[in-house]
């Protein structure tokens, strides 16, 4: 097969799509473009292990298959716009790329805050340069940290932060319950508790309204009117969709790549999206696209998209069914874990016990119309097995539409 | 193939157990179990279980 596939994107999503493109039969040429300098690597230690240094930065790297060994990556380039119509993609250095086929795998970056104060002092997490900027920052002896944003990178960073020793650690946000927007109220009570009873404090129902300081940040103020003192601040307040290159095509880009169920944007069969940056339905559910900052998400969609891009590009009709992944999260926290399979969030207004109590080891279940749409763990290996037994149940269920 | 875990990195995940049954388990504690020198008919499940594991704990060397 001759032709070219370009990978727009060369991190988790973006290596997996080149690895199953291989798997399912594209023999033709690969090539990925990175802004990154780096092959790609694992995320999630960069707010658990390897933040906390128990793991060194070299072992995040993954172990490309085989079968990607003659792809060519363009790392360190940016992609910075599209023709679709043409099928070409243009990089920061001029060059323009045509293509066959196109994975769209740019991934998230963080969102920032934009109230008033200095810049310098303040961190997000998102890549290995972020993580090793922060953990160089944390390990000062002594460091007050301010954590924006209670969700799950930002508890991981504020209990890798408390097991570094750091002087005070205090996680900030408008809502009234960490994680509460994922798993509700029952959960996020929970958390609290544990988190507090390990050293993390809280403001809670307050927002940032804005930063003191003159060249670096030495306190953040909030909008309630206290303020508080702040070496370090680490804003992990949700994420912007990297889709701006992809502007001028008449795609829906509104939060992430809007996708059909074969995972192709713009009703275009050559061009796919992959991985946290694909807003797409899940034929589990109620169809509705939404887009799933899961790991577990860029070798599901990459399985998908890449049988359905090389089902077009072979001129085959075995394209694959409708997507429909079981969503799988897990978060190490101090020293318990969270682990969740299917949609809590579509259950959050009927939350049951479903296992012991949410003092120690507990697992919920989350409901729709007394159906259960989603299970989670928090405690130790025996909640997380226990929930493991609700994965088959899970899985077995028709679609909640049908 | 021959299948090697890093139980140095596994942190008892289980997706691995989900992927490839027939090569992963665990024990009553949590603890990973697996066989080592599974039979290559078993080559797409393992890849699959290499791919879904979060510590990238597993190895297959041939
Ligand atoms: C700190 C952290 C902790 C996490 N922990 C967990 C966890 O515990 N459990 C869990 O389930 N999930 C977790 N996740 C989520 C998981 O890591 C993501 O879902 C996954 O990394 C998404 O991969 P991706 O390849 O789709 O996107 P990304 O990893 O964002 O990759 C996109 C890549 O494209 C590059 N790029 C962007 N724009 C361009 C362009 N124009 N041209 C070229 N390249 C471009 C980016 O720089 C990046 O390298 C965590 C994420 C982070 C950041
Ligand atoms: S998936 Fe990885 S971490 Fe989990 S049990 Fe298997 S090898 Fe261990």
């Amino acid at each position: 097969m001759t032709g070219r596939i370009l990978v727009a994107g060369a991190s988790m999503a973006g290596l997996r799509a080149a690895e199953q493109l291989r798997a399912a039969g594209w023999t033709g040429a690969l090539t990925l473009v990175g802004d990154e300098p780096h092959m790609p690597y694992n995320r999630p230690p960069l707010s658990k292990e390897v933040l906390a240094g128990q793991a060194p930065f070299d072992s995040l790297a993954f172990r490309p298959r085989a079968s990607v060994h003659d792809a060519q990556w363009l790392l360190g380039r940016t992609a910075v716009a599209a023709r679709l119509a043409e099928r070409t993609v243009v990089l920061d250095d001029g060059s323009v790329l045509a293509y066959d086929g196109l994975v769209v795998a740019t991934g998230m970056r963080p969102r920032r805050l934009t109230c008033p104060g200095p810049r310098a002092g303040r961190h997000t997490v998102r890549t290995l340069d972020d993580a090793r900027g922060l953990r160089e920052a944390l390990t000062r002896p002594g460091a007050r940290v301010v954590v924006v944003g209670a969700g799950f990178i930002g508890c991981e960073v504020a209990a890798t932060a408390v097991g570094l020793g750091a002087g005070e650690v205090t996680v900030v946000d408008p809502l009234p319950l960490p994680m509460i927007g994922p798993l509700g109220e029952l959960l996020g009570r929970a958390l609290l508790r544990r988190h507090e009873e390990r050293g993390v404090r809280f403001a809670l129902g307050t927002g940032v309204a804005g930063f003191t300081g003159e060249d670096r940040v030495t306190g953040v103020e909030l909008s309630d009117g206290r303020v508080l003192r702040a070496d370090v601040v680490v804003e992990s307040v949700g994420s912007v969709a990297n889709t701006e290159w992809l502007d001028g095509n008449g795609l829906d880009l509104t939060d992430g790549v809007r996708t059909d169920e074969l995972l192709r944007a713009g009703g275009r069969p050559e061009v796919v999206a992959v991985g946290d940056v694909a807003r797409f339905p899940n034929a589990r559910y109620d169809g509705v696209p939404r887009r799933v900052e899961h790991w577990s998400i860029p070798g599901d969609t990459a399985k998908h998209a890449a049988r359905a891009l090389v089902a077009h590009l072979h001129g085959t009709r075995d394209e694959p069914a409708p997507f429909a992944p079981l969503p799988t999260f897990w978060s190490d926290q101090h020293d318990f874990r969270l682990q969740s399979f299917g949609a809590p969030a579509l259950g959050r207004d009927d939350v049951r016990v479903l296992d012991g109590d949410p003092d120690g080891d507990v697992l919920v279940g989350y409901h729709t119309g007394d159906r259960l749409v989603g299970v989670v763990a928090l405690g130790g290996q025996a909640a997380v097995m226990g929930a493991a037994r609700y994965r088959n149940q899970l899985l077995k269920q028709p679609a909640l539409t049908a | 193939m021959k299948v090697v875990v890093d139980m140095n990195k596994c942190q008892d995940h289980g997706q691995c157990v989900f992927a490839a049954p027939d090569v992963f388990s665990m024990d009553d504690a949590g603890r990973l179990l697996y066989v080592a020198d599974p039979d290559d008919a078993l080559r797409d499940d393992v890849e699959e279980a290499a791919d879904v594991c979060p510590l990238q704990a597993i190895r297959i060397e041939d």
